[in-house]
């Protein structure tokens, strides 16, 4: 019987894997608007190519 | 202005010369064009500023837009130029303005109530294909908000601004956005984790319990059964301690200030269930409750996301700041230049320039120019005043035609209408606990704690002290009050979305089980029974041509002053404007100018006289019964009849006084002056109280004699001078003209076409509240069951873990599925569908 303690405890590390993984989604903002990414996926790149600047990468995330 | 309205207007005053109509709408906007002159081959556009923002972005690539939603564009009728927006570009504004900013890059979050649309997210985001000093740009579409980083050295914050503004999306800048609430986000993600964790631990103790619903124990020994136990035990713990954190923070705050809340009966078997599986489990006597104990609080957590889900785009909370603008210009004694300075930084004393269409932002006295003051969304007089050097300006007018000066008396926050905001209404914090539930939770928990009681002491009786403890206990775990705890949030946040569908937003459900309640209705005159709309614009006399028309139009298109511009609307924007040449705007008197070779003059009749333009018989023959006043016009030296500005009631007003009427107390509140006073007696009724010249604190008083009188009160109105009589009420409802402008802090925000289904939309309530009582009957019907088996000391963990998801599926079905009914018999003819439609909400609300 012993191999369900190690299905157990191996289902309990899976199951702590995707609350770790839950807790850096919230954590980095993932779930702070829910609404608007549903909507930016319609969009499409424009096929002209960008301007030679680069835009300005955001480091401080509010 | 919609425009079926100006369809309307079209039939009364064209006559036969008319154009017919141009069935074609414009690519960008979607306004139907009345004159092809600015279409090309392949599309339509009803005006220039259209053409122009679809020449833009199909130059820079961005033709997409118009594939992701029909017709997304905003009409740009009047493009405001950069020096518009300079003074954004002050460092003091700055500081405030921007959230982040090291020199080389800056970062700023703009409040945009256009954003309606996917097409809209995709363009703002991808703004920095039009100005390489723009970088990321990222829209949050449920606030409305754009923020985005710039390079201040390759483009400036008023060239930013300008560019919003340019392509439709201008964004509000006043004084409120300074400090505007920010909402946590922490507060938010830990709502996100607790009920995470609370799935999380419910999932993997219900694996672990159910082997052993179904004996365990015979294939593997009790070993098994204590690991599964202390692995639950365990598991429970984050949720006992962090998932139901505000659970046991609301029950001591009830407990402390000695009211029974629902969340005491909730607590109290929160602790009796987590109680009870440590004893057991510990004393290897069974294998506890800890599924049954995840999945309660993981549904009470659902149903607290479920009824929190609120508008949050819909601000509730604003004052006055929010109308005030964000800076001012500062005449300097000293040094002459005038000083472009924030709000705060106003002192008394100060002399500042208010230009046309700028609010006055404290109370002063007028120090130079000729002054039309503007007050009717302070005070709901509906007419300009003029005012003479050295008069007194109260905070809060709006200047209409040129430049004045003035000397500011009072601080900005001390001013006649702005001081409303520290009385004493304004400090209450309506923490409503008369919630049903608390109420029915009342009865409840006695019941309880009684049954509990007595079936200890009844077994203690028969010797069996044991079974008595775990009666006890189980009839505490099984009254805990989850599938009555679910009902309300359920149906009331689904009643919540359907009368958003019905562009009717409730700040939170608690309104609704208030407004359910309301006896008295009591109503503001202007902008909420009456509106200023095109269709109440009225020609008198000789039916112009079709190019007399034209001129009028384009003499009107030249002032900013609400009366020409209001004739300017009536015709429709895509009126074609004729050049005017040697225009002259006497403020106060009239405007004249040359067009298309006549000489056209537009103006009061006493303006008519001193010129010595003979007045029609006709015109002075209808003198004007409502208050919207009169513009006379003039065609070549000859008077040729005059517009009829009416503040028309709403349609259907009427209907909606006389249903409403029957079953409430209702009574009108204006702070016009008598002038109406028979036409609206005529429609409240004999007995209905109707108040002119009331001053915002009169209103605010008027109210609370209803209190006090035992009525619950709701305040239908629309500016800052029922502000305070919006806040006293018990249910306060800001109409507003189009959803997302300014509204003074309520708790319902309606859209100003749903006014006359009111009294739909409080049958909605009382329906929602009765579905709500039906829910707690089945949940307490429930209850009853399990205290009866508990009672008799023969609960065993698996009863409770059938029993409670059960109860709970079948109240939260019953809930949403009634309250969708009820909204489908009372709203059926406003209402969409509860989804997210009225998010992704037409142009309409704009």
């Amino acid at each position: 019987m012993s191999v369900i303690l190690i299905l157990i405890f191996a289902s309990l590390g899976m199951a702590l894997l995707f609350v770790a993984a839950f807790i850096w989604a919230v954590k980095s903002g993932q779930f702070d608007d829910t609404l608007t990414p549903s909507m930016r996926v319609l969009g499409e790149d424009p096929e002209t190519p960008r301007p030679a600047a680069p835009p300005i990468q955001d480091r401080q995330p509010r | 202005m919609t425009t079926s309205a100006r369809a309307d207007f079209g039939a009364m005053v064209l006559d036969a010369g008319a154009e017919p109509e141009v069935a074609a709408s414009c690519f960008h906007c979607g306004e139907p064009c009345q004159e092809s002159r600015f279409s090309t081959a392949q599309k339509a556009f009803c005006c220039q500023g259209c053409r122009v923002v679809h020449d833009l972005l199909s130059e820079s690539g961005l033709d997409q837009f118009y594939a992701l939603s029909p017709k997304p564009g905003i009409p740009v009728r009047r493009q405001k130029e950069v020096h518009h927006w300079r003074f954004l570009d002050e460092p003091v504004l700055q500081q405030q303005l921007m959230d982040f900013a090291d020199g080389s890059r800056s970062r700023v979050t703009f409040h945009v109530p256009s954003i309606h649309c996917v097409a809209c997210v995709w363009l703002l985001e991808n703004l920095f294909r039009l100005n390489a000093g723009i970088g990321e740009s990222r829209v949050n579409f449920a606030r409305r908000e754009v923020a985005l980083t710039f390079t201040p050295d390759r483009v400036k914050l008023s060239e930013v601004v300008a560019l919003l503004a340019s392509i439709g999306y201008e964004p509000s800048l006043t004084f409120g956005e300074l400090e505007k609430a920010v909402v946590n986000p922490s507060r938010r993600q830990r709502h996100w984790l607790q009920i995470g964790f609370a799935g999380f631990a419910f999932g993997n103790i219900m694996l672990l319990s159910i082997p052993q619903y179904f004996g365990l124990d015979s294939f593997s020994g009790p070993a098994f059964t204590r690991l599964f136990g202390w692995l639950s035990l365990v598991l429970a713990f984050p949720v006992v301690t962090y998932s139901a954190l505000d659970f046991w923070k609301s029950a001591w705050l009830s407990l402390r200030q000695r009211v029974a809340t629902l969340d005491v009966p909730i607590a109290l078997g929160l602790v009796a269930i987590y109680g009870q599986s440590i004893f057991e489990i510990a004393s290897g006597t069974g294998e506890g409750y800890c599924d049954s104990l995840c999945g309660l609080i993981f549904f009470l957590l659902c149903g607290r996301a479920f009824q929190q889900r609120t508008q949050e785009r819909m601000a509730f909370d604003r004052d006055y700041k929010s109308f005030f603008p964000l800076s001012i210009v500062r005449k300097s004694p000293g040094h002459g230049d005038d000083q472009r300075v924030s709000l705060s930084q106003l002192q008394v004393g100060d002399r500042i320039v208010v230009r046309h269409g700028e609010i006055i932002p404290a109370d002063s006295t007028l120090a130079a120019g000729s002054a039309l003051i503007d007050y009717s969304f302070v005070t709901g007089e509906s007419e300009p005043v003029e005012k003479a050097a050295g008069d007194y300006l109260y905070a809060g007018g709006q200047q209409v035609g040129g430049a004045i000066e003035v000397q500011t008396v009072k601080a900005v926050s001390q001013s006649y209408l702005t001081s409303l905001w520290n009385h004493e209404a304004f400090r209450k914090t309506n923490n409503d606990l008369n919630t049903l539930a608390n109420i029915f939770s009342r009865r409840f928990i006695w019941l309880v704690i009684g049954v509990a009681m007595a079936s200890l002491a009844f077994w203690a009786i028969q010797g069996e002290a044991g079974r008595g403890i775990k009666a006890f206990t189980s009839v505490l775990i099984v009254a805990c009050p989850c599938a009555l705890a679910l009902s309300a949030p359920f149906a009331l946040g689904t009643a919540q979305r359907w009368l958003a569908g019905a562009n009717t937003f409730v700040r939170n459900v608690h309104v609704l089980e208030r407004m359910a309640r309301v006896d008295a209705i009591v109503f503001d005159k202007t902008g909420t029974l009456t509106s200023a709309g095109a269709h109440a614009v009225r020609f008198e006399g000789a039916p112009l041509s079709s190019s007399e028309q034209q001129w009028i139009c384009a003499l009107a298109a030249q002032s900013s002053h609400p009366h020409s511009s209001r004739i300017h609307e009536s015709f429709g924007a895509a009126m074609r404007i004729e050049p005017v040449s040697d225009f002259r705007e006497t403020p106060g008197r009239g405007i004249e100018g040359i067009v298309a070779g006549h000489r056209l003059v537009a103006g009061s009749a006493s303006w008519f006289r001193s010129q010595g333009i003979p007045l029609d018989a006709r015109a002075v023959r209808h003198p004007s019964s409502n208050s919207g006043g009169i513009v006379h016009i003039g065609i070549d030296g000859r008077h040729r009849g005059c517009f009829q500005l009416g503040s028309e009631l709403r349609a259907d007003a009427g209907a909606l006084i006389r249903t409403l009427g029957e079953g409430y107390e209702i009574a009108l509140l204006s702070g016009d002056n008598e002038r109406e006073r028979e036409r609206f007696a005529s429609l409240f009724g004999s007995g209905a109280r109707l108040h002119f010249n009331q001053t915002p604190l009169d209103k605010l008083g008027f109210i609370r004699r209803l209190q006090q009188a035992g009525k619950t009160v709701m305040m239908v109105g629309d500016g800052l001078n029922d502000a305070g009589a919006l806040k006293q009420s018990d249910v306060g409802v800001a109409v507003v003209e189009k959803v997302g402008a300014f509204s003074p802090a309520s708790d319902v925000i309606l859209d100003a076409r749903q006014v006359p289904q009111l009294h739909r939309l409080i049958q909605f309530s009382r329906r929602a509240t009765r579905v709500v009582r039906f829910g707690f009957a089945i949940s307490s019907a429930y209850n009853v069951i399990g205290i009866g088996i508990a009672a008799a000391g023969l609960l065993a963990p698996i009863v409770c873990a059938v029993l409670m998801p059960i109860s709970s599926f079948t109240v939260v079905l019953f809930a949403c599925g009634m309250t969708s009914w009820a909204a489908r018999r009372s709203l059926l003819s406003s209402a969409n569908s509860p989804s997210p439609s009225h998010l992704l909400s037409s142009k309409t609300q704009r």
